[in-house]
């Protein structure tokens, strides 16, 4: 528990220095960094420490607030999520000081080293409150300072709507949230999560509690149509932050989730059907806005929407196995989700790095002018793609392992018999084809595009690579990727432990089969792993042979034979946009990419454009006309509002006599 | 050692059935055609060669040849032919082998684009759009068929699949070997999703991909597609032909024989068939995939 007070202590106040240098940017960054760095260890250790032994600590102190208690607990489950939390703020700081350090920009970094350490705190603190208070008030940190982070450049007019769509969807959530905690709280008598598992509740009115937390937490993780906020703030913010909230962030919204369904006994079989459905949607939708988005950092981002539909399929086979008593269902489905999420969390981090040095070293997010990079930036090159093949799912890399598991489940759904069981692993198994599928296309775009070919403008032509503190922070997570991967049977154990308590079936039989599925997952991911040391053992073979019959012949370079045209140009080159043109085209029901054109005309055309972007089709049909109408109803009661001190007070008053009126009655 | 023949039979003739589908095609149009081990000696000939690259390419262009054979000759290792079992079977492994596939096609789609050629992209536009496609359908009928045998490895699917399913389930069944060879059409280049022939690279797909390879590359990537085939080949065959226990050595000669039927049950199909439009290319993809699901559903709720 020393460990966990000393790491919340160097985020919190280490983060005040940095703000008190202010424009001395050098120690402020040093500040903030070692800041980072220390609390990530002692935060590390406790994690690892809870995970290895399985131990539960537990802190309490009574706070002079009105309500709640400081009352933090390390279960497995809080040091799971703690685990990736911290890993990902160190990485992020480490490579946060390159990128501010380098960048010309004249904001004061002090004070963005301050929230990012308060960001990576509330974040700790978010897992680890175990009281109802106490996580709402993290819960509020985390969101202002990734607010602050969003706003950071707050000279463009779309970092600054990015930052206000933010806000606003983050606290629409909130309120969802807190109304969770109340209802919860009053039938209780207690704010205390640990009352709250101790006697989990059951009967018809979950239900409505269930969405509200839902909702609430949904906001946060980028389900559709809740993800709002993520296509606009991912870009906006500074790429390491957008790492950060993209690889870690939109996870304390599944942590919340499966937090919550801890308060709660026989959970109905429809919350499972809503968790699939959620997470067809979001990884289905999710994947197809991303492939038709130019802006990498906004394709990455709709690319968290995916993942986090993923997490959310995982999540609904783990409910349905339980409500229908099919421990393997169970089992792999919340294996799946909590390994994804760490993955998730692994290679995103790795992808928004990349994209920040491309956008450091190029100035430009547009992919339709980037290519050629990775002969200009090797080491950003070769993390991206090892990115972009673990978020594919592909062997042999990390991404695999989880949509492996996900499968497992689905086969085991498929093979219960169980009409429902059936139905929900034969909508897993297509669905989840099919997001891997386009993920493949999607990334095969980012990566291709952006990093192969030759340069599309200027910028890209004159790239250069990232800074030393940049590629370590990139190197770590590239080896992360691959590291999970070979690792994955040993880190079985620890896996185990978060996994156990999410799968609360009947004990006896139940307890049992859900061990023996366990075991069952751990031998399928040791033959998965062995299968990607033999594809690793035949592609060195194969390169070896190679090399060996290339040796002592004739290797020359000319130009690409373009079917004969001598004299390409890069402008020739396949663009972003016509290289997704078929499936945009395709799934136009869903995505209404909007073409705007003027073709070519006459003998010798002087003058032609086409262009093609797909915008939200939730913000534009849904949330715009919804707050523009709030908007209008509420001018309604503009006339309350006159800017008169004296007709507050007079508001103040009354509104003070109202309540002892109330309160007397 | 049983079990490393169907391995073995694949590595030495996966590019005899490219001969065959060859001599076919050229019976039918009334040409003499090819000798059946023209794929052979092409390999000789191309392994044989220097290289020339494009100055626009990097590394990714000369792994791409390398990962693509690799994938294929691991998924390969998962295949049996008819009862033989492969050499590594455990549950679960026809994901490994579908995602080994899919990522042979990621590293064929990214060297294409490497060239920075607009053809290449083109076919790497409409391979990544058809393969996203294929997927679900080919996983859905594996599935059905783990449903269905209560096996959950490609080795212990083939060997348990008998003529006693054939007779109880065959309508799920013929659903199946419908979806599973419209997968192998699609994923093999084949008429009518690509044509191999072509002479046009506007129309190419997989063909249009691999333009600028030569040398030991090429030969990499020819040999890797002939893999790939004789991978889908001994799929179908293997669920078409359920035969009793019986010796090694017939298993193989059957095993061998369907194999090559396959591939001249291919090279008729490319003879009378004309290519489908590129547009409607989707639907023939969408078709299998609901081909597969009727299969599972039969499968599941068979009263």
């Amino acid at each position: 528990m020393k460990f966990i007070g000393f790491a919340l202590g160097f985020w919190f106040l280490g983060g005040l220095f940095p703000l008190l240098l202010g424009r001395r940017h050098s120690a402020a960054a040093a500040c903030g960094v070692v800041a980072h760095l220390a609390a990530s260890a002692f935060a590390l250790a406790a994690a690892i420490t809870t995970l290895a032994s399985g131990k539960i600590l537990g802190w309490r102190w009574d706070w002079p607030a009105a309500a709640g208690q400081f009352h933090i607990v390390l279960d497995p489950l809080a040091a799971w999520f703690l685990f990736i939390i911290a890993l990902l703020s160190a990485v992020t700081a480490i490579y946060g000081w390159g990128y501010w350090k380098s960048s010309s920009s004249g904001h004061p970094h002090g004070a963005a080293w301050c929230f990012s350490n308060l960001l990576a705190g509330g974040m700790a603190l978010v897992v680890l409150a175990g009281d109802a208070v106490l996580f709402l008030a993290a819960w509020e940190i985390m969101t202002l300072a990734s607010f602050f982070l969003v706003t950071h450049e707050d000279d463009l007019p779309q970092n600054r709507r990015a930052g206000w769509i933010y806000l606003v969807a983050s606290h629409v959530g909130a309120a969802f949230l807190i109304l969770f905690f109340l209802w919860r709280g009053s039938h209780a008598g207690s704010l205390d999560f640990t009352v709250w598992a101790a006697q989990p509740l059951s009967g018809q009115t979950m239900g409505g509690w269930f969405l509200l937390a839902l909702i609430g937490f949904g906001f946060k993780a980028g389900f559709i149509p809740l993800h709002v906020w993520l296509p606009e703030a991912h870009p906006a913010a500074p790429s390491h932050i957008s790492a950060l909230m993209s690889g870690v962030m939109v996870k304390t919204g599944i942590y919340g989730l499966m937090r919550c369904l801890g308060f709660f006994n026989d959970w109905p079989e429809w919350w499972g059907w809503v968790f699939l459905g959620v997470g067809l949607a979001s990884g289905i939708l999710g994947v197809l806005l991303a492939l038709a988005q130019k802006d990498l950092k906004r394709l990455l981002a709709y690319s968290t929407v995916e993942n986090i539909g993923i997490v959310a399929l995982g999540m609904g086979i783990g409910v349905l196995g339980i409500s229908l008593n099919l421990p393997a269902l169970a089992v792999a489905g919340w294996a799946a989700a909590l390994l994804h999420v760490l993955n998730h969390a692994f290679f995103k981090g790795l992808l928004f790095l990349g994209a920040g040095s491309v956008l450091h070293a190029t100035h430009t997010r547009n992919l339709e002018q980037l290519g050629g990079l990775l002969k200009r930036m090797p080491w950003t090159g070769a993390c991206f793609l090892t990115g972009a093949v673990a978020i594919c799912g592909v062997p042999p890399l990390n991404g695999f392992l989880s949509e492996v598991l996900l499968y497992s489940g689905a086969i085991s759904g498929v093979g219960s018999g169980q009409g429902r069981a059936v139905l929900a692993g034969t909508l897993l198994m297509a669905g989840l084809a099919l997001i891997g599928g386009l993920a493949v296309a999607c990334f095969a775009k980012a990566f291709g595009i952006a990093f192969l070919g030759e340069p599309r403008r200027e910028p890209a032509a004159h790239a250069h690579e990232a800074g030393a503190a940049m590629k370590t922070a990139m190197g770590i997570l590239a080896v992360g990727c691959a590291g999970i991967a070979l690792l994955a049977p040993r880190l079985w154990q620890g896996l185990q432990r978060v996994a156990m308590p999410l799968c609360p079936l009947p004990a006896g039989a139940g307890a049992g089969a859900t061990l023996e599925a366990m075991a069952n997952l751990q031998t399928l991911l040791f033959y998965m792993v062995s299968g990607a040391a033999v594809l690793i053992a035949l592609v060195l073979g194969i390169g070896g042979l190679r090399h060996a019959l290339l040796r002592r012949r004739s290797v020359s370079t000319v130009v690409t034979w373009d079917c004969g045209y001598a004299r390409p140009t890069a402008r020739m080159q396949y663009s972003a946009s016509s290289f997704v043109e078929p499936i945009t085209t395709q799934f136009h029901l869903l995505l209404r990419t909007q073409r705007h054109e003027e073709p070519p005309k006459g003998y010798f055309p002087s003058q032609a454009f086409f262009v093609a972007e797909t915008p939200d089709t939730s913000q534009q049909k849904f949330y715009q006309p919804l707050f523009v109408r709030l908007r209008e109803a509420l001018g309604r009661f503009r006339w309350l509002q006159h800017g008169n001190v004296h007709l507050y007070v007079l508001y103040l008053a009354l509104t003070l006599l109202a309540l002892l009126l109330f309160s007397l009655r | 050692m049983t079990s490393f023949v169907p391995l073995v039979l694949g590595l030495t003739l996966a590019p005899l059935l490219m001969g065959v589908i060859n001599r076919t095609k050229a019976f039918f149009a009334g040409r003499q055609g090819q000798p059946l081990l023209q794929l052979y000696y092409d390999l000789w000939k191309l392994l044989r060669k220097g290289a020339v690259y494009s100055q626009t390419t990097t590394w990714i262009f000369r792994a791409g040849p390398i990962v693509g054979l690799a994938c294929a000759v691991a998924a390969l290792a998962l295949m049996p032919l008819l009862r033989t079992p492969a050499p590594v079977s455990f549950a679960g492994d026809f994901i490994l082998a579908v995602y080994l596939l899919g990522l042979g096609r990621f590293f064929t789609v990214l060297a294409a684009l490497d060239t920075g050629s607009s053809f290449e992209g083109m076919g790497a536009s409409r391979e990544a759009h058809f393969a996203a496609l294929a997927e679900p359908a080919l996983l859905l009928a594996l599935v059905t068929l783990v449903l269905m045998v209560g096996e959950k490895s490609l080795s212990g699917l083939m060997g348990n699949l008998d003529a006693l399913h054939w007779l109880n389930s065959g309508p799920a069944l013929v659903l199946i070997l419908a979806a599973l060879f419209m997968v192998l059409l699609a994923e093999n280049a084949r008429i009518p999703v690509d044509d191999p022939n072509t002479h046009l690279e506007l129309t190419m797909i997989h063909e249009v991909m691999v333009l600028d390879h030569g040398g030991p590359d090429f030969a990499l990537i020819q040999y890797g597609a002939a893999l790939k085939l004789w991978f889908f080949a001994s799929l179908v065959v293997s669920v078409a032909l359920p035969l009793p226990e019986m010796p090694l050595a017939l298993l193989a000669v059957a095993g061998v024989a369907g194999v090559m039927l396959v591939g001249v049950g291919v090279g008729i199909l490319e003879s009378t068939m004309a290519r489908l439009r590129l547009l409607t290319v989707p639907y023939f993809l969408l078709g299998a995939t609901v081909l597969a699901a009727v299969a599972l559903l039969l499968t599941a709720f068979r009263a």
